[in-house]
This record gives C-alpha cells, sequence and structure tokens, in this order.
C-alpha cells in the first residue's frame, strides 16, 4: 500500500510517514494497520464513511489520542505525542470541524493563545497584531483585521483566523477536518485557494472529506479508510469517483435510495402556507400532502432551517396563511402533529444523559403512560440495534442517536414531519434505515419536508424539490431533477460556483 | 441607548450616573442634600466590597467562582489582629501571615476545583465550611488587637480620599493590567472563555484556575486586612455579617461579567460595586426600609443580567 509518491521526478521531502497504525478503545479495535505519508506542497485527501476511522487516526496525529501500535515519523523523525501541544510544537496543526477558537477574544489573541509573545514580562500586543496582520495580509484576507472580535465573523472568516493560526506556529503539516462542512458555496472556492497557497508553502495538507468533489477538486492522493482498515492509497489523477465510492462503501453508488411515491400515492393537504413570512422569510407558498416528501434545497443562510422552524412554531411565522394551524410555538406545533427532526440532535433534538427510552417519550408528556412493551415496539420501527431502552444516549453512534429523535416523533402520530439535515453525522449503514424510515412515514401518510445539504441525498429521496434563496422561493422542481439545476437556481441565474 | 446595553461596561456605568442623578434629585426633595462626604462615605463602605470583588473576578473570568472569600475575610481579620496583639512592630509579620494564609485557601480552593475535579460551588463551599468550623471552635467574638497605625489604613484620608479606597482603586487597576498586560490575563480569559479549546492550545489550564484563585483570595485577604484595621480587632462573623460571599459575585455579574467565564473585566466589577454602594446610601438618605432595600437591590441585579442576557441572545441567533 505504501508509496512514496516516487512518481515526483524532485522526490520531494517525506514530512510525515504514519506506518501500522493501530488503535483500540475498551478492547474494541478502531484502527488496524493505516499506513499514510505526505510530503511537502501536496494534499492528501483522507476519504471514509462516517465510523470509518478518520477522526481517530486524525486524533492519533494530533495527540490526543495515544496509537496502540505504529510509529510517526515527522521530517524522518520518530515522534510520539502524550499531549497536543507536543504534536503542535513538531508542527502539525489541526482545524476541526468545531473551531477552536475564542468568540469573546480578538483574532490576534486567538491567533497566539497560549504563545503569546512578552516584552519586559508583558503581553506584546503590538507584535502579535502585527504578525497576525502580516500573515492575513499573506492570505490576502482584507476583510478584518487581527483586533475583530472572533464572534463577528462567519464561519469561513473564522476557518482563516484557524490557518492563520497553524501558519503562525509554523506548522509543517495541516489537518483539515471537513473544511467545507459549514462553508456556503462561494466560500468553498476561497478555501480551496487558501489551500493551494499553503501548498505552495510547502505545507503538507491532509484533508480529510467525504465530500468527493473537492477531493478530486484539491487532492494529489486519496487514502481510502473503510471499518478502521486502510483499503488503499491511490492518484487521484488515476480513479474515478464510481471507483473510489467503491472502495469507501464496498457497492455502487446507486440503490441508495427507497423507490418514490407513485402519483397515487400522494394524498390529501396536511399543511398549505399561502404568502406566509416572518423576519426571514417571505411570500412563501407551499402545500405538504400526505404520503409526499418534499425536499428544501438552498444554500447556508437561504431560510431552509428558518422556513422548518416556521413551520414548526420554533421561530414562527408572522404574516400569511398558514392552514390548518399556523403555531405561535412549539407546543402548539407539536400540538397540531407537528415534528421537527433537528439539525444539531445532541443540542436541540435528545438529551444526552438520558435513557433511549427517556428520550423516546419526551414528546409523550405523561411518562409511565407508556409501557415497556410500547417502547419496545417503537425501537423496532426505527430498528434501533441493539434496542436496548436503559443505555444514555451520549453512548450511542451519531445513526442510533438520529434514530431515537425519530422514535421520539413517532409517539406523536406526527402528520406533519420535518427533517433538518436527518442523516448529518451519520454512517452509511444508518443513512439507509433512515431513508427507508422516512418512506415508509410517508407512505403511512405522513408530510415529509427535508432540507439536506447533500445534493444526492435529496435528489435521491424527494418526491419534488423546492429551492431557497434569500428567505424566498427560488423556485420548484421535480423529482430526479439534475445538482445543476438545484444549485442554478439556490445561487441565482446559474451563478454557482 | 441601544449601543449602551450592547456593551455592559457601559451599560453600568450608565446606571451609575442616573442612580446618582435620580438618587440626588430624590434626596433633594427630602429636604436632604448629597455632599462630597457621602460620596467620600460611599468610597469608604465599598472599599472592602470592591476588592473582594474584584478578586472575585478573576475567579468568574477563568469559569470559576468563590464562595470561600466571607469566611475566609474573617479568619484573615483575626489572624492578622492575633499576630500584631497591639504591637506596632508586629504589622508586618501579621501582614505577611494573614496573605499567606489567603493564599494556601487559595490554593487549596484551586487544587480541589482542577486536580480533585470538583465543581467550584462545591468546592468553595465546602473550604468555606471548614473555615468556619475552625472559627467556631476557636472564637466565641471579636479577639486580638489591632494598633492604632494600623487603624490608618481604614480610617485616614489624603486629602478628601479615603486610604481605603486608594487602597480598592490599587487593588483594581493592579488586576484591571494583569488582565489586559499578563500572559496569565489572557489565559484566564481563555480558560474561562472554552477549557478544551485554551487546553488544545498549550494552555496549563489547571495553573491558570488555581493562580486565579490565589488571586482570588489574595484580595478577600486583603480586604480582611481592611476590615480588621476598622474594628480595631479581629471578629469570626465580619466576613458574613458583610455577605461578601455572594454579594461579591451579584457585583461582578452585575459589571457585566459572564458567571459562564471568559467575559467581563474589572472596570465593570468596579461600576457593579459602585452602583449597589450608591443605592444603599440613597435608600439611607431617605430613610428607606432596609428589607425594601434588599428588594430594591435583587430586582437591580436581576433586571441587568436579564439586559445582557438578551443583548447575548440576539447576537447570537
Amino acid at each position: 500500500m505504501e508509496d512514496t509518491g516516487r512518481k515526483q521526478p524532485s522526490a520531494p521531502e517525506v514530512i510525515i510517514r504514519m506506518t501500522g497504525i493501530g488503535k483500540s478503545f475498551l478492547g474494541v479495535r478502531v484502527l488496524r494497520g493505516i499506513d499514510l505519508s505526505a510530503h511537502a506542497g501536496e494534499v492528501h485527501a483522507v476519504v471514509g464513511e462516517n465510523g470509518a476511522g478518520k477522526s481517530t487516526l486524525m486524533k492519533i496525529l494530533a495527540g490526543v489520542h495515544q496509537p496502540d501500535e505504529g510509529v510517526i515519523e515527522i521530517g524522518g523523525e520518530t515522534r510520539s505525542f502524550a499531549h497536543p501541544v507536543q504534536a503542535q510544537r513538531a508542527g502539525v496543526a489541526i482545524i476541526y470541524q468545531e473551531f477552536n477558537l475564542l468568540p469573546e477574544r480578538s483574532v490576534a489573541d486567538n491567533v497566539f493563545l497560549g504563545r503569546e509573545p512578552t516584552r519586559r514580562g508583558l503581553v506584546d500586543r503590538a507584535a502579535m497584531e502585527a504578525a497576525t496582520a502580516r500573515l492575513l495580509d499573506e492570505l490576502d484576507e482584507h476583510s478584518f483585521g487581527p483586533r475583530d472580535m472572533v464572534k463577528d465573523l462567519s464561519v469561513a472568516q473564522q476557518q482563516v483566523v484557524e490557518i492563520v493560526k497553524a501558519l503562525s506556529v509554523d506548522a509543517r503539516i495541516v489537518v483539515m477536518d471537513e473544511p467545507t462542512a459549514a462553508l456556503a458555496e462561494h466560500e468553498v472556492e476561497l478555501l480551496y485557494r487558501l489551500i493551494r497557497r499553503l501548498q505552495s508553502r510547502g505545507i503538507a495538507v491532509l484533508y480529510i472529506s467525504h465530500r468527493l468533489r473537492e477531493v478530486f477538486d484539491l487532492a494529489d492522493r486519496v487514502t481510502v479508510l473503510k471499518d478502521g482498515t486502510h483499503v488503499g492509497t491511490v492518484q487521484a489523477s488515476e480513479v474515478t469517483t464510481a471507483a473510489l465510492v467503491k472502495m469507501m462503501v464496498g457497492r455502487e453508488l446507486d440503490a441508495y435510495f427507497p423507490p418514490r411515491a407513485g402519483e397515487q400515492a400522494v394524498g390529501e393537504p396536511r399543511l398549505t402556507l399561502r404568502n406566509a413570512g416572518n423576519g426571514k422569510l417571505d411570500g412563501i407558498d407551499l402545500e405538504l400532502r400526505a404520503g409526499e416528501i418534499v425536499g428544501v434545497a438552498g444554500l447556508q443562510g437561504s431560510g431552509r432551517s428558518s422556513l422548518v422552524k416556521a413551520i414548526f412554531g420554533a421561530e414562527p411565522f408572522t404574516r400569511g396563511e398558514v392552514t390548518p394551524v399556523r403555531p405561535g410555538n412549539v407546543r402548539e406545533g407539536i400540538a397540531a402533529g407537528i415534528g421537527l427532526v433537528t439539525e444539531d440532535r445532541k443540542a436541540e433534538g435528545l438529551v444526552l444523559n438520558q435513557s433511549v427510552r427517556d428520550n423516546a417519550l419526551l414528546v409523550v408528556r405523561a411518562v409511565g403512560s407508556r409501557s415497556r412493551a410500547a417502547v419496545a415496539d417503537l425501537l423496532e420501527r426505527v430498528r434501533l440495534t441493539p434496542p436496548r431502552q436503559d443505555t444514555e444516549v451520549k453512548y450511542l453512534s451519531g445513526g442510533n442517536q438520529q434514530k431515537v429523535v425519530l422514535a421520539k416523533w413517532l409517539t406523536l402520530a406526527p402528520k406533519v414531519l420535518l427533517f433538518d439535515e436527518p442523516t448529518r453525522g451519520v454512517d452509511v449503514g444508518a443513512k439507509a434505515a433512515i431513508h427507508d424510515l422516512m418512506r415508509e412515514l410517508a407512505d403511512g401518510g405522513t408530510a415529509i419536508l427535508m432540507i439536506s445539504s447533500e445534493l444526492p441525498e435529496l435528489i435521491g429521496m424527494s418526491d419534488r424539490i423546492v429551492v431557497l434563496r434569500d428567505g424566498r422561493i427560488a423556485g420548484h422542481l421535480p423529482a430526479g431533477a439534475t445538482e445543476e439545476a438545484v444549485m442554478a437556481l439556490a445561487a441565482a441565474d446559474g451563478a454557482a460556483a | 441607548m441601544i449601543a449602551l446595553v450592547a456593551n455592559p461596561t457601559r451599560a453600568v456605568y450608565a446606571a451609575l450616573v442616573a442612580t446618582l442623578a435620580i438618587g440626588w434629585v430624590l434626596v433633594a426633595f427630602d429636604g436632604g442634600t448629597f455632599t462630597l462626604n457621602d460620596m467620600v462615605g460611599i468610597q469608604q463602605r465599598s472599599a472592602a466590597l470592591g476588592i473582594v470583588a474584584v478578586g472575585q473576578t478573576l475567579a468568574i473570568l477563568a469559569g470559576s467562582l468563590d464562595l470561600s472569600v466571607a469566611y475566609l475575610i474573617s479568619l484573615v481579620s483575626l489572624v492578622a489582629a492575633e499576630t500584631m496583639a497591639g504591637q506596632p512592630s508586629n504589622i508586618l509579620t501579621a501582614v505577611v501571615a494573614a496573605l499567606g494564609v489567603s493564599a494556601l485557601v487559595g490554593l487549596v480552593n484551586g487544587i480541589v476545583i482542577t486536580k480533585l475535579k470538583v465543581h467550584a460551588f462545591i468546592a468553595t463551599l465546602g473550604v468555606a465550611l471548614v473555615i468556619r468550623g475552625v472559627l467556631d471552635h476557636l472564637y466565641d467574638g471579636p479577639a486580638g488587637r489591632v494598633p492604632v497605625e494600623f487603624q490608618q489604613l481604614g480610617y485616614a484620608r489624603i486629602g478628601p480620599i479615603p486610604v481605603a479606597a486608594l487602597l480598592w482603586a490599587a487593588v483594581a487597576v493592579a488586576v484591571w493590567f494583569l488582565l489586559r498586560r499578563t500572559r496569565l490575563g489572557n489565559r484566564i480569559y481563555a480558560v474561562g472563555g472554552d477549557v478544551e479549546v485554551a487546553r488544545l492550545s498549550g494552555v496549563r489550564t489547571d495553573r491558570v484556575v488555581i493562580a486565579a484563585h490565589v488571586l482570588c483570595s489574595l484580595c478577600a485577604g486583603v480586604a480582611g486586612l481592611l476590615l480588621a484595621s476598622r474594628l480595631g480587632a479581629g471578629a469570626p462573623t465580619v466576613g458574613t455579617d458583610g455577605g461578601y460571599d455572594l454579594e461579591s459575585i451579584a457585583a461582578v455579574v452585575l459589571g457585566g461579567t459572564a458567571l459562564a467565564g471568559g467575559r467581563g473585566g474589572v472596570a465593570g466589577t468596579v461600576g457593579g460595586v459602585l452602583l449597589l454602594a450608591v443605592l444603599d446610601s440613597v435608600f439611607n438618605q431617605l430613610e428607606v426600609n432596609s428589607f425594601f432595600k434588599d428588594v430594591v437591590r435583587g430586582v437591580v441585579i436581576v433586571v441587568a443580567v436579564a439586559v445582557y442576557a438578551r443583548r447575548t441572545g440576539r447576537r447570537a441567533s
């Protein structure tokens, strides 16, 4: 499996080489025999399903976890890290999905946190700000300055701060974990530019993503992980998407989605919006009918989440006509038979330190009115495996957590069920189960509205698609529309990147 | 007005000015006057609370808090007064002993919180109870004697300004400087803002929390010395009678420092202490029922925090 980029005539310096890395947690093997190397100026993508071991591998490199076996060499020297700071000092910078920034502090404070330059014992703010400004300048970033508070920056700008932080420690290896997950389409382009700059400075970039398009746009080589093992490392230029997907999941891309609703399956309207709006939405006309899955597409900030929150009553509509009910708050929404599977299940969907059972019964107020057997039925319906009622939800995988959220809403026998990114952070197996469940619910007469940033999912699942832009409906598309058609509407007149 | 509310420090000073103005008018209507002397009195009374609250600011900014300050103040007053035993020559020893005891208590607080991983609320409450037990066991009432020379600290003035107020100002400026210009200050904000972020940036977070607690306790120690000099003796109830534990936390929060840590500062705390003190003086002048006074203070604190919460809520959304 090991190759050292011998294709390059100049044989660039190998900066990082990990060999035979293995790791177990509580007796469960999560990584085995992983080899990974990167040389100066290379972008090396690491791909794999959720649970493939990408983040564990990254955390080993970061010094957060220690490997049980295997060797890490940086610049030809064998290193082992007992603490993240040691990895940092060795030139490894990690940019996590959740940024490690302090919102209440300035950009310069964040960049130099833990390494504040001093003059005569006092923090030398001038030097910090000058150095930060210089790095921002090198990255051509002029939309904010060293003194701006991080909380006032956009997600993309915060990412730049993380990159500046990496540059300021003279990182030789920059690891990026799903860096585009929270970015809007046009911001991705800027990120690409930044990454190319890192490359030109001779930094090795490890790029963790499951968005294959990005992998092909950026990467020189791709390493595929699956179930904690090393499937292979290939030159990005010598592999096709289909082949890569096959390596990742061990099967071809299609047959992912359950069949769509037939014409006759779609029934009476469950919810009708006429010219509805609030602070973030305007002029929304939409009908949700029994048996139908309606997909909502749009860029970040287009009002997708606001739409489901408004229907649910969490951020109610303030004008327009909503029939049969316009919930003024969440309780009214639930009473009307509307459920919302939120984007952030850990914060908004589940009580993490309570049991599966307690969470499943969260919506049914009278606890105890449901027997263990009833809960067992629910868990079977959502195919929770293993169907243990007493486990605290925080110990479940992302997929199982999402199933518990679904079980919670099933107790309501929902008329309308809203899904905001239903399979985010869910592995492929559970993803399929959730898709099947959604279709099953629709077939049972529930009207479903689904938001997804993953266009293949959105297109694969939806009976029709509504595209939002700037809080308004930009257009409707039929089942099986192309990604290009969706993006063209979402990003206004084909200006999509 | 919105701009004022957007920044808690500015808000609390605006409230302070408004309270002074309204208070002055009310008192004038009542037939009294609000003189320079009253202003001086305000500073004198608030000095002890002010010093404790400045220390408390450090603990709270670091994401912790300290409930043991009140008992520590009593303990320090006794240690100081007994060591002095009326002899001016013992003053230096007494001050060193008092601050040594304070630092030790702060160290214990910090270690229990960081190494034993006990929540600050319980850790410092536990330490407070331990100190109370010791005090109750050893003392029935005031003890020790503070020489006249040391009493100057509590009563002397330089021009119109009481020495106690200068001491408060000095402590406040020192802590402000610490927070603004030193690495420790930066890291106190970082640890209080997000422990994990600080840790991953190579900050030794435990040390920062311990240092914040040592400094907080040292401030309480200084307040204890000040109170001993006023009383002329040490007293086992001087700290708790003043309610310095909860009152100092209230002043910090009133000054716009987030109880969760990582946001705020000394300037706000000073404003918070002054606001509470001015309210007190106004009510005293108006001879308002003291229970009503408590009601108003309570309402002021809750309303202030509600206003700050609205501000942050709007930011987040």
